[in-house]
């Protein structure tokens, strides 16, 4: 039998370059990432990766979990495009390592925060709230995180600190909707401090156990659950703490449609639509939407007094 | 060839039913997605709304060309536009608000977007209902000022997708420039316009 060697034809000269080249680059990447995984570091911001030593908690619902392919493929995330595919598809180009959380303003300690020196403040537990957004649908999600309050409190605020204000990433190359001026970017979100400090209010890293895929807000983002999902500001960069009511990405965008508070409230209808139903992705019939997204008994008393339709 | 397939109407029939073929292959795979409802409803809605634009290019685009035959087409592919109105109006009567009464009434009372977007579901009907050769030839001359109302249509239409995006403007805004431009060159000056182009585009024959 005759075997004939093959002859010797680069790889590179068989493969259409662009593929060849994309091989290269998953190569390198895999090469980073073990690298990575034997120092311990960047294998840790892979979306997907299960997250060490994940608490339960009491937060905990009866309603079905939205499926993780739900969570992860529709989302409202316009640094990335305004359809609901958009962000599952563009925001591979995010980049979560390295990534500073700078905590200042009206602070006794502000502070620059190394992602995953953040990731080890507080003990991390399994949340599992209802997500309400503000066009109509809501999801059930269990989220990974730490209390806000965790963070606030050893920030030490000033008493000129009434509020806390959330700022996500600005960078137009990661982020390609950025180009755009859909809104007027970096995207700015607020809560009043005690708001902040509500326990429910949650500082989240995961979904599902795991590092939080990109398009959901990766490495950091906040989780509101009583408010529109719009407020739970997502890839966050900077968190000050303020004396004067920030003006938020939405408020600026369209003032007669979105105010600070945007809390879930059945009965105060968005100019353009009702709120008082919602449909649960999954389901078929719509379904009733509960004040404050079913999270009255513990945030009620923040309003007491206030007139919900006027700081709507 | 069956002489049925050599009839070129049977293709662009089957043509604009690939849409709603899409929408039940999708539907068939568990492609429509986490929100299947939102999705079916912005599929036929866009699909009116292609639908009236190309109705409404018909007429120009035989003015640029000449081409007569392509009036032939016109009530089918306003038909198509209205049939997809159709589906659109049952996605939100049924899978969206399942037949609720009291809610569709506040919809269209409260709600700008939706009061347009029924408005001109309601104007398509008596267009739809008088389509027919026998209706032409009742109505008479009454049959095309009746018929202009698709240019009211289209206006509401386009306003109807305006007013119920949260920001992103550029997709309505595509279909109000388009719809603008199919509306000017019906004007005096626009319809001199298509003359002089086509005559530059086809030289006068010797």
């Amino acid at each position: 039998m005759l075997i004939r060697r093959a002859a010797d034809i680069l790889s590179s000269e068989i493969t259409p370059p662009e593929i060849y080249r994309e091989r290269r680059r998953f190569m390198q990447g895999m090469g980073a990432l073990a690298a990575g995984a034997a120092l311990g570091t960047a294998a840790e911001a892979e979306a997907g990766v299960r997250l060490a030593g994940v608490r339960a908690s009491p937060y905990k619902l009866d309603d079905a979990k939205t499926p993780y392919k739900d969570v992860t493929s529709y989302n409202n995330f316009y640094e990335f495009g305004t359809g609901k595919s958009d962000p599952a598809e563009n925001a591979g180009s995010l980049k979560t390592r390295p990534w500073t959380v700078a905590v200042e303003g009206e602070v006794r300690n502000p502070r620059l925060y190394d992602i995953d020196t953040l990731l080890k403040l507080a003990p991390l537990e399994e949340r599992v709230y209802r997500m309400r957004c503000v066009e109509g649908w809501s999801m059930v999600i269990p989220w990974v995180g730490f209390s806000l309050r965790e963070l606030i409190r050893r920030a030490e605020p000033t008493g000129d600190a009434k509020y806390v204000e959330f700022v996500t990433l600005h960078d137009p190359k990661q982020m390609p909707g950025q180009r755009a001026r859909i809104l007027d970017w970096p995207y700015v979100e607020g809560l009043r401090l005690d708001e902040a400090m509500h326990p429910l209010t949650l500082l989240a890293v995961g979904l599902y156990g795991e590092v939080l895929p990109n398009q959901n807000g990766a490495p950091v983002r906040l989780v509101v659950p009583w408010k529109y999902g719009f407020k739970s500001a997502k890839s966050i960069v900077k968190i000050r703490f303020v004396e004067k009511q920030p003006l938020t990405a939405w408020m600026a965008a369209a003032p007669q449609e979105y105010g600070f508070y945007s809390n879930v409230n059945p009965s105060v209808d968005h100019p353009r639509w009702s709120q008082a139903k919602e449909r649960r992705i999954g389901e078929f019939f719509k379904r009733d939407t509960l004040m404050f997204n079913g999270y009255g008994a513990q945030v009620a008393q923040l309003y007491r007094g206030m007139d919900l339709k006027k700081f709507f | 060839m069956d002489p049925v397939l050599r009839n070129p109407k049977i293709w662009v029939f089957a043509l604009c039913l690939l849409p709603l073929a899409r929408l039940i292959v999708l539907g068939g795979t568990g492609g429509l997605g986490a929100n299947p409802i939102e999705f079916i409803t912005r599929s036929t809605g866009t699909w009116t709304l292609v639908g009236l634009l190309v109705t409404l290019s018909v007429t120009p685009m035989r003015r640029l060309t000449g081409w007569a035959p392509l009036i032939r087409y016109r009530r089918m592919l306003g038909l198509f536009a209205f049939f997809y109105a159709s589906l659109h109006f049952v996605t939100y009567v049924w899978l969206d608000q399942f037949f609720d009464p009291a809610a569709i009434a506040r919809d269209i009372v409260k709600r700008p977007f939706i009061t347009v977007g029924f408005a001109a579901f309601l104007f398509l009907i008596p267009l739809a209902a008088t389509s027919t050769r026998a209706m032409m030839h009742r109505l008479g001359r009454h049959w095309q000022r009746l018929h202009r109302l698709v240019y009211l249509i289209a206006t509401l239409g386009v306003v109807h997708y305006l007013w119920l995006v949260k920001k992103d403007l550029t997709e309505p805004l595509i279909y109000g420039s388009l719809l603008l431009l199919l509306l000017a060159v019906r004007l005096p000056w626009g319809v001199h316009f298509l003359q002089a182009a086509r005559n530059r585009l086809a030289p006068a024959r010797p």
